[in-house]
């Protein structure tokens, strides 16, 4: 089959690898329809998540068809259409139990830390990725979920990661009715967090970032106010301008590791890998909220450590949220939302592109080239399958 | 600005200022009507209807249970584990097992904890060296990588032309400057 294959930092490619087989009673094979890149995998494409190998295939935004199933597998048959969120998942371990299926302690024997995620390096269990033809998806009784009829196939795919951890990085941010959410990074996980905070009642939503066409469809897409932090002096004394010199009641890191906007912070947290990545955003966001406020974190950092404000966390009583988002629990509200027109996360899709050309759509994404937001993938044969892709409205 | 009251030295201009410098604001009921033009406002105000609050719930909601605790995983590669954990986890991915320096390298790195930087830095070290051993497995069997391929040199070209020059021009400055110190350098040993 064809599979994205990771060569080292920056480089990427298409190669021939074995179809995957069953391993585990409870596993399926599920043929790709669609696969994202995801903002997050852009930090295994710039070589800073450990233990990523070469010859790693990346993908953990995808849907697509069940080709096989194992023997113990009852909820899925051949053929069926299924969305798959990046979570690997047992169902019923202890964090399972308490539905915390982003923190599954039985798909990745590799770390504790982090459950198992699809195409997302050794660290996370080891598991192939969905940038691909096929893709061996574990746990397949709990995992997929049947696409509806009525559901556009690329609102699906972005049911597997973006849509829930926007969505959830508003609801750990705790927002009340009126509140002021600061959100950082104007990407799919940005665009969706800050139109999730709408839904739950905020009063102002602004989304922080320094790229102009990003915060332009910002703007247009989460009808929201946007900062060009390249064109503030300092971002807590400009937020607080903003906000009746109190600050943000609840700001959300959406960017993570490899945030721009301080020379130190990228020097030490990318360039030389100190530390875990730059704390850019994570200043920013304690400095810019409110006494008492909430910060809510889902961008990206690496294992080790980060140099970050907790003295100002303290002294200002912060709670703070984060996570890996638990996807599954959140799929039957967020279709309802599409359902009822709340949202249309297709819209921010800019790139459908061949898989054979997935070096192009990388570096696309990553140098922020030709306008892109989200670049989906389209394996070989895929609309041979005849999915309803693109016939809804 | 000199007027400015953020500034060091600033004064409040008006009841308001002082207002905000001393956190005496209020801020006026929410007028609903005035979010009408935003699709669904509200409609999740209630946290009953937000899908992850409480934070742990229990039992889940899941369909499709039909086991106490999934089956184990038979290895057919070597898996490393977590010094963390007491074994292997029910169910693994077999991608990619160690091989060569890099492989030798992370077993070494898995010697440590999670909780320990030398993991994590032997496992960073580790994926450079790999890096290098992909390019000398290509050489071995015969693939020449296109470098500039796999780097989305196409979409540079295509959608940053002046970049790409830049970029171009770069190399070849570096790699210009590079010859003339070595051959400087050779005409320095031979005489």
């Amino acid at each position: 089959m064809l599979a994205m294959a990771y060569r080292g930092p920056y480089r990427v490619r298409t190669v021939h690898k074995p179809t995957p087989a069953i391993e585990h009673p409870h596993d399926a094979i599920v043929r790709v329809v669609r696969s994202c890149i995801c903002g997050s995998d852009l930090h295994l494409y710039h070589g800073l998540v450990p233990d990523t190998r070469v010859g790693s295939t990346f993908g953990h935004e995808f849907i697509g068809q069940v080709v096989d199933v194992g023997s113990e597998v009852r909820s899925l048959r051949v053929g069926d259409r299924v969305l798959v969120p990046f979570n690997i998942f047992c169902g019923t371990c202890f964090f399972c139990q308490r539905e915390l299926y982003g923190n599954c302690h039985a798909t990745n024997p590799e770390a504790t830390a982090v459950g198992g995620i699809y195409g997302y390096s050794h660290t996370t269990g080891g598991y192939d990725g969905g940038q691909a033809e096929f893709v061996r998806v574990p746990m397949a009784d709990v995992g997929p979920t049947l696409i509806p009829d009525d559901l556009h196939a690329e609102d699906a795919v972005l049911l597997t990661d973006a849509l829930p951890t926007g969505y959830q990085a508003a609801e750990m941010g705790d927002i009340r009715e009126g509140d002021t959410v600061v959100v950082f990074g104007a990407g799919p996980i940005g665009l969706f967090a800050a139109r999730s905070a709408w839904l739950m009642g905020a009063g102002r939503v602004i989304v922080v970032d320094h790229v102009p066409y990003r915060l332009e469809f910002a703007a247009r897409y989460a009808q929201c106010e946007t900062i060009n932090f390249l064109e503030v002096n300092d971002m807590a004394e400009h937020i607080k301008r903003m906000t009746d010199g109190l600050g943000a009641d609840v700001c959300i890191d959406c960017v993570g590791a490899e945030a721009e906007g301080n020379f130190l912070q990228r020097l030490t947290g990318v360039r030389m890998k100190w530390q875990a990545g730059a704390a850019t955003v994570l200043h920013w966001a304690v400095n810019s909220v409110r006494k008492g406020g909430r910060l809510s974190i889902v961008g990206v950092y690496g294992p080790t450590f980060n140099a970050f404000p907790i003295g100002n966390a303290l002294n200002k009583g912060l709670t703070l949220r984060m996570n890996q988002a638990s996807v599954k629990r959140h799929l039957p509200r967020l279709i309802e939302h599409i359902r009822a027109g709340h949202l249309r996360p297709r819209d921010i899709i800019t790139h459908r592109m061949p898989l054979e050309e997935v070096a192009d759509a990388y570096h696309l994404f990553s140098s922020k080239l030709d306008g892109c937001i989200k670049a989906v993938l389209i394996p070989p044969g895929a609309d041979a399958l005849g999915w309803p892709i693109g016939s809804a409205a | 600005m000199n007027d400015d009251p953020y500034r060091p030295h600033g004064q409040s201009r008006d009841a308001h200022e002082r207002d905000m410098a001393a956190g005496h604001v209020h801020r006026p009921p929410l007028d609903p009507a005035r979010y009408a033009h935003i699709p669904g406002w509200g409609v999740d105000r209630d946290k009953r209807d937000r899908p992850a609050v409480p934070m742990e719930r229990t039992p889940p909601r899941l369909d499709g249970i039909h086991w106490d605790r999934p089956p184990q995983q038979h290895p057919t590669v070597e898996v490393l584990h977590s010094t963390e954990r007491s074994g292997l986890t029910p169910v693994y991915g077999t991608t990619v097992p160690p091989c060569g320096l890099s492989g030798m390298l992370r077993r070494a790195g898995f010697r440590y904890s999670e909780n320990d930087l030398r993991r994590w830095l032997i496992l960073l070290l580790a994926d450079r060296v790999d890096v290098v051993e992909g390019l000398a497995g290509d050489v071995a069997t015969g693939h020449v990588p296109r470098l500039y391929t796999e780097m989305g040199g196409r979409a540079e070209l295509r959608h940053n032309p002046a970049g790409a020059v830049r970029k171009a021009v770069t190399v070849a400055a570096v790699a210009g400057v590079a010859y003339w110190l070595w051959q400087r350098r050779r005409r320095d040993g031979s005489r």
